[in-house]
């Protein structure tokens, strides 16, 4: 039997995944100078939120197409109440400090959150399996794939295209460029840079929920679910360039790809080839493959 | 420079401390004593994050170190029934330097936040290797550390030979830590902090000075890996896993970098808050300890060594 279309359409399913939870991360990477830490929790909180709208609001069997726009309404709301919450209260405080504390306060925030989590949903695992049993199977040229993660790929795919046209084509976008390329010129031209990194954090915070909302049917929904995603999308992310969305969607691909294949030709080696492919891409191109180059200051 | 005065002191008030830890078993119950002990060799393990750390790295992977040592103990007691310390921890130390000095040359062309996501990445290739390699690592069950020994006696009380193995140990550590520091190589990495283009037209060798540190400190963390390891009495996969990476730098910036005893001092407080927060509130442990993070964050930022140090210095 021919694997080649099957390596492809998983390495492609997979990666809209990937894209989905790490755009965000070199999204607000790109505008604040943060590695998000906690971003694999607003992940988790996205899918819980998911999962108990479609509990609540979807009737009994949830196979209804109501529950599409529950789980992208799940993620808004991430976006535009933690979001915010988050970088008013605890980010804007250490702008401009060591890296390190910049890590290490979204390491407490992962801390915090993954214990709120626990608080509000509890340790027993949610199952929303309605919308994934919606799309049924496809054929296609002779295997039967599962149709929902296809589902994902098309709504990883307008995210991505949305991403990129608000930053090239809407005020709000060239406000962020000019506040990635420099904050301080940025802001003596009259642009409200505060105002800039809280939308650009809620924006990032938005795209982790959708990414955790839109996968709660795929898996159970249980505490400890963003733990593991995050370090894929710091690999993701890295492959591509911190702060480069063109270069997280290639990083996406690749890594899609290589553990499709190793997941068909030597399932032991699984998660290793993405970490193997991350330090390779870096030992070739150390500021990631669209990543550029900080200049030294004397 | 610290002046001579402050460093004599600094001196007696560092033996004074140790001098009051060892006599801690008459004292206190067993398992505040397990407790200190395993604070300290986590903290060993701290002190090698703050030597980078002065350099403005951030290891992120540390965890790495740590496992690597933590199994080495592992391996030998397990699978070749060797649990004789005075074997397995100089192993431990040798493997974690020689595996500290081939990933430094990689990882010495890093800066920044890359520095801190490749060795994020090195340390989680470490834990899918233990966890996929069931039959070589035990997968995800781990394995158990049995027949701890010390120079070919089993004793009757291994805990508190463990307790004072960890002590002597600590002490050895923080002094090549200090000595490390106040060499001409620390002071390099000091400087690195600050500028690298400087050091470099000074006529010396940034990229240097970051191996050296890289090296001692993955050896001293792979030496606080393998006592953790005969203190726990057993080893699994998470030992290198992010979040434990994490915590080590948490531990780091919670003690301070300012001095070679500060990741002690995290490390006692942290551990002693962990466990209480786990005793008073199972539930939100986590939660005690985020907030702790972020308490000490904006109103410590130069760790709690400074409240030592400089009780009356005002946070910036």
């Amino acid at each position: 039997m021919n694997i080649l279309p099957i390596i492809v359409i998983d390495g492609i399913t997979f990666a809209s995944w990937l894209f989905l939870v790490s755009v965000g991360i070199t999204f607000i990477f790109g505008v604040l100078r943060i590695l998000n830490v906690a971003h694999g929790s607003l992940y988790a909180i996205g899918a819980y939120l998911g999962a108990t709208l479609i509990l609540q609001f979807a009737g009994h069997d949830q196979r209804s197409w109501i529950t599409l726009p529950l789980l992208l309404l799940a993620a808004i709301a991430v976006g535009l109440t933690l979001g915010p919450l988050i970088e008013r209260v605890f980010l804007r405080r250490v702008y401009g400090q060591d890296e390190v504390i910049g890590l290490l306060t979204t390491f407490a925030l992962f801390l915090i959150l993954e214990d709120v989590v626990r608080l509000i949903w509890g340790i027993e695992p949610y199952l929303v399996e309605g919308p994934f049993r919606l799309f049924g199977r496809v054929r296609m040229g002779g295997i039967a794939f599962a149709g929902y993660p296809f589902l994902l790929t098309g709504v990883a795919t307008v995210a991505g295209l949305l991403l990129w046209f608000i930053i090239h084509h809407t005020s709000f976008g060239r406000q962020v460029t000019c506040v990635i390329n420099d904050r301080e010129m940025a802001g003596a031209l009259g642009i409200n840079v505060p105002r800039i990194d809280l939308m650009a954090f809620a924006l990032g915070t938005f795209l982790a929920a959708l990414g955790g909302a839109f996968t709660a049917p795929m898996m159970s929904v249980e505490p400890g679910m963003g733990v593991s995603v995050l370090v894929l999308a710091f690999a993701v992310v890295a492959i591509g360039g911190l702060g480069s969305i063109g270069g997280a969607a290639l990083g996406c691909i690749l890594v899609g790809l290589a553990r499709a294949a190793a997941v068909q030709l030597f399932p032991e080696i699984e998660l290793f080839v993405i970490y193997a492919l991350m330090v390779a891409v870096l030992l070739w191109r150390p500021q990631g493959l669209f990543g550029t180059i900080e200049l030294r200051k004397l | 420079m610290i002046a001579t005065a402050t460093r004599s002191r600094l001196a007696s008030g560092a033996i004074a401390a140790f001098a009051v830890i060892a006599l801690l078993p008459l004292l206190l119950s067993d398992w505040v004593v397990f407790l200190v002990a395993l604070a300290l060799a986590k903290g060993v393990v701290v002190l090698g994050v703050v030597l980078l750390l002065r350099g403005g790295l951030i290891p992120f992977g540390q965890a790495l170190y740590f496992a690597i040592g933590a199994y080495t103990v592992g391996f030998l007691a397990n699978r070749f029934g060797i649990g004789e310390a005075l074997v397995a921890l100089p192993l431990a130390i040798v493997i974690s330097a020689l595996v500290a000095a081939a990933l430094g040359l990689l990882l010495t062309r890093f800066r920044g936040i890359y520095f801190a996501m490749l060795s994020l990445a090195l340390s989680m290739i470490l834990y899918t290797v233990l966890i996929k390699f069931y039959d070589f690592s035990g997968g995800t069950d781990g394995l158990s550390v049995r027949g701890f020994a010390l120079a070919g006696v089993t004793p009757a009380h291994p805990g508190l030979v463990q307790y004072y193995l960890v002590l002597v140990l600590t002490a050895a550590v923080v002094y090549v830590g200090a000595r490390f520091i106040a060499s001409p190589l620390g002071y390099l990495m000091q400087a690195v902090r600050y500028n690298e283009i400087r050091i470099e037209y000074l006529g010396a060798s940034a990229g240097r000075a970051i191996l050296a540190s890289y090296v001692i400190s993955g050896a001293i963390s792979g030496l606080g890996g393998a006592l953790v390891a005969y203190l726990i009495g057993h080893v699994s996969p998470d030992l290198a896993f992010w979040v434990s990476s994490g915590d080590f730098v948490f531990v780091a910036v919670l003690g301070g970098t300012s001095s070679v005893f500060a990741p002690l001092v995290g490390s006692i407080a942290f551990e002693f808050v962990k466990n209480y927060a786990l005793k008073f509130s199972p539930h939100t442990w986590q939660l005690t300890l985020g907030v702790f993070l972020l308490l000490v964050i904006y109103f410590q930022p130069q760790g709690l060594w400074t409240l030592l140090t400089h009780p009356r210095a005002r946070p910036r």
